[in-house]
């Protein structure tokens, strides 16, 4: 059951009404946004409820188990709890800075989905420069986690933010590397040409030997990196910084931190499916469900290595990136240079 | 451009719906501020100062070379979608380009930059 259809129906739908194209066209993006919406909220509270379970399986204890089946009303109780928090704003906060902070925040995760290929036709818009567009929206996650550790005047969501910028910067530079030996490839920035160019499963990035392995690596280190998580959330390592950057939040201001960051990690994921394991490709199932599932199974690596590894220290963080990520993803690149030039491994 | 209206339409909606819940929350939340709750957080200790103070020049240094690094990925990206028509010049010049960067690489390592204490 293909979801592109359903989707088409309702658009000539609304062409048949006779309205000017214009507002057809502006209608249907603001339905997607809001589908788009409804679905990263209601994937976050899976995720949220999935990652509780996974992590209480991994260190042998219950997890959520009191509401509902295995407790998975747990996280809809939780959202409701938090929509009725009080909210608080420290008096020496800048205040615009504060407020806008979780917005910016949420908005650069949210607006990735612009160009995400959910499945076969499953587009919103399928720019051509896709990548290059996911790369620099997530930037703004780096912006908005500067904003609300300076804007909350706390020195712990200072050193947290200042941290966390640190730490996302580093290891951009070997993410977006390898994303670039992966365009190499293809030939082309639009996601839907990168999807389209690993058709058979030989032809997944990940299967080409030797720099598909590599790069799918680095992608996940870096990854796990740029979501601030285990192993590498200093940001908001609880022991020493609380919380790091939103310690001052409180109320739907920090769940949005907290969905924003359940969205990245979604998005980590679902990229990591577009760049090296085929994106919507496979037999059998509709496209979208080969997409959620291969994006699934990347989160629930995510998560497994939160829940198994120790956090590294700030200069081991720092000098892994640069003194080893860095030279490793530049090297690689000229590999996959090598490779496709010389033709080896080129279907 | 008409393709890129999405992307507008994406960031309008995105600001629109955070905005719509905060609305919702004030509806139902409690709102009882005073002097000691709206005091920033510093372990149920009285905040000392501000922390809007001079900052470690090492993150300064960090961002520095991420700039540098940054702006050769934006000359790397057009290279790569090329990369296809354009075969051995291109390989040659590319890696010509990263060699004099990872020239500039192992400069400030060898000067301790990438060291963070």
């Amino acid at each position: 059951m293909e979801l592109a259809g359903i989707f088409k129906y309702f658009y000539e739908l609304l062409v048949s009404t006779g309205l000017p194209q214009v507002w057809v066209d502006i209608i249907a993006m603001v339905a997607a946004a809001v589908i788009i919406f409804g679905f990263l909220a209601v994937c976050a509270l899976f995720l949220v409820w999935w990652e509780r379970k996974v992590s209480a399986h991994i260190q042998q204890r219950f997890g959520p188990m009191r509401t509902g089946w295995h407790g998975w009303r747990q996280t809809i109780a939780d959202a409701i709890k938090l929509i009725q928090k009080e909210d608080i704003t420290p008096m020496t906060a800048d205040r615009a800075v504060f407020y806008w902070a979780p917005i910016m925040c949420f908005v650069a995760a949210f607006a990735v989905y612009v160009v995400m290929p959910f499945g076969d036709g499953l587009i919103v818009s399928d720019l051509n420069v896709g990548i290059l567009y996911v790369v620099a929206i997530t930037s703004f996650t780096i912006i908005s986690l500067l904003m609300a550790g300076w804007g909350s005047n706390n020195k712990y969501a200072l050193l947290g933010g200042m941290r966390s910028a640190a730490q996302v910067v580093s290891y951009e530079i070997p993410m977006v590397v390898t994303i670039c030996s992966v365009v190499l490839f293809v030939g082309s920035l639009s996601m839907v040409d990168i999807v389209q160019s690993q058709a058979q499963i030989y032809q997944w990035y990940i299967f080409r030997l030797p720099f598909g392995p590599i790069a799918f690596i680095i992608y996940i280190i870096t990854g796990t990196a740029e979501t601030n998580r285990t192993p590498f959330d200093l940001p908001e390592a609880e022991q020493e910084l609380v919380a790091g950057f939103n310690v001052e939040y409180s109320g739907m201001k920090f769940a949005m931190f907290f969905l924003a960051e359940f969205v990245n990690m979604f998005t980590v994921s679902a990229i990591g499916t577009t760049l090296f394991l085929g994106g919507w490709q496979g037999p059998f199932l509709p496209s979208w469900m080969w997409f959620l599932g291969k994006t699934l199974v990347l989160v629930f690596i995510l998560m497994w290595f939160r829940w198994t590894y120790p956090r590294l220290r700030v200069d081991q963080l720092m000098e892994f990136s640069w003194k080893f990520l860095l030279p490793l993803s530049f090297a690689n690149l000229i590999l996959a240079g090598l490779m496709k030039y010389s033709g080896w491994f080129n279907w | 451009m008409a393709e890129y209206a999405a992307v507008l339409v994406f960031l309008l909606v995105g600001i629109g719906m955070v905005l719509f819940t905060f609305f919702l929350a004030r509806l139902v939340r409690p709102a009882n501020p005073y002097k000691e709750k709206n005091q920033n957080y510093e372990c149920a200790e009285k905040p000392v100062g501000d922390s809007w103070i001079q900052f470690n020049n090492r993150f300064y240094i960090f961002a520095l070379v991420f700039v540098v690094f940054d702006v050769e990925i934006v000359f790397l990206f057009p290279w790569a979608v090329a990369f296809g028509q354009l075969g051995l010049f291109a390989l040659v010049e590319m890696v010509i380009f990263i060699c004099i960067l990872l020239v500039g690489l192992a400069y400030a390592w060898k000067k301790g930059v990438l060291k963070w204490v």
